[in-house]
């Protein structure tokens, strides 16, 4: 058998040979151009404001300069932008996974009575939800505008990741449960001291899921937020380098957020980079776990 | 097994008020996800009768006058209608097009590549864009696009002397988005495609080679069937989503100049309602589109079904 295989590889005709070089480069060539945009954007917010607006500029910056940077330390927004996000990321994960494991828990259990009819409601809000101007009514009628609860409860039980971390508290032994319940433990001490340790992989992909979503979210901030020191750092973001933009295209429809001037590319590049970062550190792990995550979603489907 | 189920059964029999006794735990667990459930999700729904109102938020939902149908005959006899429905449907086809395959030829490009760290080191890099917000990938469009100093039309001008009105122009429009949803999503399928690929039994490839069979011809015959049942529900979970065209992306890249390509029903909503304050006429349109919707996925999940696929609810 490996003796075959070997004398295969040996034999590799040449257009195989061929194929199998062109697709290494190909695919190098995909990755390089994913992520191209970020090495533009870096390289540029190092770049100085003369060097970037008169000729076309490709990566390397031949003069370093910091100024962007100094000049965002010193507007501040952007910080202030990025702590916000970091409240309601933390917070609003927090209620979540809280929220998410102890509605999914009773759910799990097969003896749990209502279990069917719960399930079903939930699945229906899967298909079908009110929509954009009903939800925005409610929050509006809970006296939530203008605080992070409008950004973190609405969206605390996703169903589709409820579901999720129901079907592997599913899987866990009953038998676990059952010597529990018969040592004296309530439903609950069984619920923290054994299903929770034991979901450890899926609790940590769906609460990446979770942080993921709201750090990444502008529309409920927009929607929602109209102090614009609570203002989240996508919002800041869309304000400096979207709005900012209004100018260029219609020379009438202005708005600068607080700044009062049109930024300059520079700045904005800067200003991308310190809300990107965030993501780039925790990559490794959302990689890892968005992976599994995404598996355990595929099989239940 | 056997003593499970006869738990199951013992417990079954008890009267509910029992049950309750010794399970009150799960129902304290269970109430704060069933007021959520009931607060942000149902009410909403029944709060949809304001779509059949001249809704008014001073008199509110009970007082404000019912007009049956009136917000659905003016928005169908409009001229609004066709255009968000044209926009719509032609974001979702070039997406379909266009962004669909991807994932499936970058994984199938990738199963190839036996160098493990050269695979893992691409795939990281396709994987990244996934992560970043809508508001990012928008900004670094508009800093390399924009006419007066991204870097794009700056190329431009020194091989042609003139700039391009990427942003602005609405022939440009479509391209963009499909090419920003090629970027941003493309990681996010390979990863699918590629687990649908990693159960792919070695055997066969094996086996194939055994009869002869080059590179190509694996994939074809091995390769491409394993993840057929991937590729179908994929594309019925597209199909079934074809109204919901990513509202995040197309408000971000859409501006006055080019609204008239760029307008598709969620953005016509928040412009309407939000913006205007014409709540009951854009709620009818959000709940038509709802309806649509709804019945969309409903549908495909029937036809997959039929088919033998396993469906998804």
């Amino acid at each position: 058998m490996i003796k075959q295989k070997r004398s295969n590889k040996i034999k590799g005709s040449l257009g195989d040979r061929i194929s199998i070089t062109g697709i290494y480069i190909f695919a190098g060539l995909i990755g390089i151009i994913c992520i191209l945009p970020f090495l533009y954007v870096v390289g540029g917010s190092f770049a100085t404001e003369k060097e970037l607006t008169e000729k076309a500029f490709l990566i390397v910056p031949s003069e370093f300069s910091l100024n962007a940077f100094k000049f965002i330390i010193d507007d501040g927004r952007i910080f202030n932008g990025l702590k916000n996000s970091i409240i309601v990321t933390v917070w609003g994960t927090i209620l979540a996974m809280v929220m998410t494991t102890t509605f999914a828990y009773p759910l799990s259990r097969s003896d749990f009575r209502g279990r069917n009819l719960s399930l079903n409601l939930v699945i229906v809000t899967m298909v079908f939800s009110g929509g954009m101007i009903p939800g925005y009514l409610l929050v509006k009628s809970l006296g939530m505008l203008d605080s992070y609860w409008a950004l973190t409860l609405p969206g605390a039980i996703s169903a589709f990741n409820m579901v999720i971390v129901k079907n592997f508290f599913q899987n866990i032994p009953r038998e676990l449960e059952e010597a529990a319940t018969i040592d004296g433990c309530s439903d609950f001490d069984i619920f923290v001291k054994i299903v929770l340790p034991l979901s450890k992989p899926v609790l940590a992909s769906i609460s990446l899921f979770y942080a993921v979503g709201l750090w990444n979210d502008y529309f409920n901030c927009m929607l929602y937020i109209n102090d614009s020191s609570k203002h989240t750092a996508q919002l800041i973001l869309r304000s400096i380098v979207i709005l900012a933009q209004g100018f260029d295209l219609t020379g009438s429809r202005l708005d600068f957020g607080l700044a009062g001037a049109p930024p300059e590319q520079a700045v904005k590049l800067a200003t991308t980079v310190v809300t990107t970062i965030p993501i780039l550190i925790v990559y490794p792990f959302i990689q890892k776990f968005f992976t599994k995550g995404v598996m355990i979603g595929a099989v239940k489907g | 097994m056997a003593g499970k189920t006869a738990l199951i059964n013992k417990t079954k029999k008890q009267p509910f008020h029992i049950y309750f006794k010794h399970h009150w735990w799960l129902y304290a667990m269970f109430l704060p996800g069933a007021i959520y459930f009931i607060v942000f999700k149902y009410i909403p729904i029944t709060n949809l009768v304001i779509a059949f109102q001249d809704y008014n938020p001073w008199l509110g939902l009970f007082k404000s006058p019912f007009v049956g149908w009136k917000h659905f005959e003016n928005f169908f006899k409009g001229n609004d209608f066709f255009m968000l429905l044209r926009n719509t449907l032609a974001i979702s086809f070039l997406n379909l097009i266009f962004y669909f395959p991807m994932p499936i030829i970058v994984a199938l490009l990738l199963n190839e590549i036996k160098n493990y760290r050269y695979k893992s080191s691409i795939q990281t890099m396709i994987y990244i864009p996934y992560f970043i917000s809508m508001v990012i990938v928008a900004s670094i469009t508009y800093t390399l696009l924009n006419e007066r100093d991204g870097v794009i039309n700056m190329i431009i001008k020194e091989f042609s002397g003139e700039t391009v009105k990427f942003l602005s122009g609405k022939e440009y429009f479509r391209g963009i988005i499909v090419i920003q949803n090629i970027w941003k999503e493309t990681g996010w399928g390979m990863i699918i495609f590629l687990a649908a690929l990693a159960g792919v039994d070695m055997e066969l490839y094996e086996a194939a080679r055994v009869d002869g069979a080059g590179r190509w011809k694996q994939m074809w015959h091995i390769t491409l069937p394993a993840i057929r049942g991937t590729i179908v529900i994929m594309l019925i979970l597209r199909v079934g989503a074809i109204l919901n065209t990513g509202f995040e992306q197309i408000f971000l890249m859409s501006n006055s100049l080019n609204r008239s390509v760029a307008e598709v029903f969620d953005t016509y909503v928040y412009r309407l309602g939000i913006t205007n304050g014409q709540y009951s006429f854009s709620t009818a349109v959000g709940l038509f589109k709802g309806i649509v919707g709804c019945i969309m996925v409903l549908g495909t999940n029937w036809v997959a079904k039929r088919c033998g696929e396993t469906g998804i609810y």
